[in-house]
């Protein structure tokens, strides 16, 4: 065994391992924690399939920005496990049934048969001043420009979106009318109502 | 083959509609942001112009020879261009039937227009796209914009429940899509849809090669009923048609259809058309079960927007038994049959946003209650609409299903074109339902219709449509067959 396959298979058995471990914790923030082992160790298998950038855009934005404001949004919400977990154990005979199937089945079609080193040969290594994001790049800003521009359409969507679906009706919005505070006069504030206490009759 | 790069002024010349319409979404994005209350109605115009615009200019671009821009991942040709064109002039009369419905109801913002245009672009890109990468850009374009134009009635019970479900079982679906084609991009090593179509094509493709496209087929062939709503992907439809707002939903089952066949013409039809014996199967079970499960199900729904739900399901198998045929007519029958389809059901969607009144949402069966006695016109719409729907002569409905039967049964499959008929047969009962409420049954509350004159005159001129294209429906069929 090479020292690149054993890299492969230790970084493969965290992948794994942290991916169930995730699933089957009890603790929505100790999962998450699993979920940032599992990109780890996919980005390094991706280090080992030479997509540096890739591998490092998976840990800036994925482990750096998106689970830490997981974690945020655990830590404040405050998530009842137990009725998810009533379901998850109701639907675990299922839903493990299904999954040995479908795993058997893609096994027979995408095992060893069809995508053995034998049939598909494992890419050639680069040499060592090959750059990675350079080639990206290349490819991004001309070939792949269109769907690149249709990318920012899709980000643009979930901006408006996301302030489209949070932001409140103009009635429920409280905000400060400074004009308002300043011209207040002390009638404005103090209203003097006369209260008559009521008569029996009236009841 | 090597993708090259290429850009210059005349290929974006051919992209000129698509360019047009995200710069009049952005304008219009910021333009809203200054309008007043009062100016409100300036987002509508501009709307409308914008789409008006995007159509003309797809218009000029119909008979410019086939064209494949952008580094291989988008195309030009007659199929784009035309459908390109219904799909701005069915979006112009879906906005027209929408707004006396948004304000009725209060939800006359600005974002809802920005958002269906936004949608609007991406069935574009998918009409025109020519790599697997542009089709999934387009589709997840579309869809996010149509997730959030469920949930923008946020008070309205239900809307929320409809957009996630929409999104979550949406999401999975793109995700089965994304495998299916990241398995056929793994055999034949492009993205590219020629590229694809020439891999799948080739004489001495081997076993493994055809065992891995296979099992990329079926993700894909799911991906897309799911998108269609076929059963057993159709979960979906009825919660989603009833959750949204009408006017969402109206647009929901109309417009995104058109992108949503084009998809399929372009992965299965261009890219796998060699494969084809591998998916009509498929789809020949997809259909029979669509057809079956829409035309009973509907049967035995009260609220007439799940009973539309059901209806496009069995709508969609037929739709999907013109594709079994693998025959040119046979596709051209199914696209035909697409735009009858959506014809047909504005005109329905139009004439409950009609009925709707502020603060009251006219979504029952019962609704229609004696409306032949306050509206004989609508009435008379809306018997047009469900006869249609039917598949009664002379209206367009009885020959788009004229058409693919005939296919089908040239094509030797004449047990489907049986069971389709039988099915067709059964549904009319309950399109036949609410003409007999609308002329024999009392109204039990007040039912005027005070919508405004624009939404009024379009309808009616909707539903004479259905009459005269029934009547000379030559040259819609020609027009259809003559984009494969």
């Amino acid at each position: 065994m090479t020292f690149d396959q054993i890299l492969f298979y230790v970084f493969s058995f965290w992948f794994i391992a942290s991916s169930l471990a995730m699933i089957f914790s009890r603790n929505a923030a100790k999962a998450v924690l699993f979920l940032i082992l599992s990109f780890f160790s996919a980005a390094s298998i991706w280090i080992l399939l030479e997509a540096e950038f890739l591998a490092i855009t998976l840990i800036l934005v994925y482990v750096g920005a998106v689970m830490v404001l997981f974690l945020f949004v655990i830590k404040m919400l405050n998530i009842d496990k137990s009725t998810l977990r009533a379901k998850f154990t109701g639907y675990l005979p299922l839903g493990l049934l299904v999954a040995a199937i479908i795993i058997v089945e893609m096994t027979l079609v995408l095992g060893g048969n069809q995508f053995g080193l034998d049939i598909v040969t494992a890419p050639a290594r680069h040499a060592a001043d090959y750059s990675n994001i350079t080639v990206l790049a290349m490819q991004l800003y001309t070939v792949y420009v269109y769907p690149f521009e249709l990318a920012a359409v899709l980000l643009l969507i979930a901006i408006i979106a996301s302030i489209t679906l949070v932001q409140r009706n103009e009635l429920n919005r409280k905000k400060q009318s400074i004009s308002e505070q300043v011209n207040v006069q002390a009638k404005d504030r103090v209203r003097l109502v006369s209260i008559t206490t009521p008569s029996k009759e009236d009841k | 083959m090597m993708n090259t790069f290429q850009f210059d002024t005349a290929s974006l010349l051919l992209a000129l509609p698509e360019i047009f319409l995200l710069s009049a979404i952005v304008v219009v994005l910021l333009l809203d942001l200054f309008l007043t209350k009062r100016f409100k109605q300036v987002t509508y115009y501009l709307t409308q112009a914008s789409l008006l615009i995007t159509g003309v200019l797809s218009y000029n671009l119909i008979g410019h020879p086939e064209t494949v821009i952008f580094s291989n991942s988008f195309v030009l040709d007659d199929m784009a261009s035309v459908f390109k064109v219904f799909m701005m002039g069915f979006s112009m009369v879906a906005m027209v039937y929408s707004r006396h419905y948004l304000t009725q109801h209060s939800l006359f913002r600005g974002e809802y227009f920005i958002l269906v245009l936004l949608s609007i672009l991406g069935m574009m890109v998918m009409v025109s796209g020519y790599s697997l990468l542009t089709l999934y850009l387009g589709l997840e374009i579309l869809s996010l914009s149509l997730y959030t134009l469920i949930a923008i009635a946020r008070k309205r019970s239900g809307a929320i429940e409809a957009a996630l479900k929409y999104f979550v079982l949406g999401a999975i679906a793109s995700g089965l899509l994304l495998y299916g084609m990241s398995m056929i991009y793994g055999i034949s090593g492009s993205l590219n849809i020629s590229d694809i179509s020439a891999f799948a094509s080739d004489a001495n493709l081997g076993a493994r090669e055809t065992l891995i496209i296979n099992f990329g087929l079926v993700f894909l062939v799911i991906g897309i009923a799911f998108k269609l709503g076929a059963v057993p992907f159709h979960m979906w439809v009825p919660d989603v048609y009833q959750g949204s707002p009408t006017s969402v939903t109206m647009f929901i089952s109309t417009v995104p259809k058109i992108a949503a066949v084009a998809m399929l013409v372009r992965i299965l039809v261009d890219g796998l058309g060699a494969m084809h014996a591998y998916w009509a199967d498929l789809f020949m079970v997809l259909a029979v079960l669509s057809i079956a499960l829409g035309s009973v199900v509907a049967l035995m729904q009260t609220n007439i927007k799940r009973m539309l739900a059901y209806s496009t399901i069995s709508h969609v198998g037929f739709i999907m038994l013109g594709f079994v045929t693998g025959v040119v007519s046979g596709y051209g029958a199914a696209v035909f049959y697409v735009f009858v389809y959506i014809l047909i059901s504005l005109a329905a969607f139009g004439i409950i946003i009609l009925l709707n009144k502020e603060g009251f949402e006219a979504d029952q069966i019962s609704d229609f209650k004696g409306l032949s006695k306050h509206s004989p016109w609508f009435a008379l719409m809306m018997l047009a609409v469900m006869l249609s729907m039917a598949g009664v002569p002379p209206f367009i409905g009885f020959y788009s299903k004229f058409f693919i039967l005939q296919q089908v049964i040239s094509a030797g499959f004449i047990t489907l074109a049986v069971v389709a008929v039988v099915f067709a047969v059964i549904s009319a009962y309950y399109y036949l339902q609410i003409i007999k409420s609308m002329y024999f049954e009392d109204a039990d509350k007040d039912i005027t219709i005070s919508a405004p004159m624009d939404i009024q005159l379009v309808l009616s001129i909707n539903a004479i449509l259905i009459l005269v294209v029934g009547i000379f429906p030559d040259f819609w069929m020609k027009l259809a067959l003559s984009l494969f």
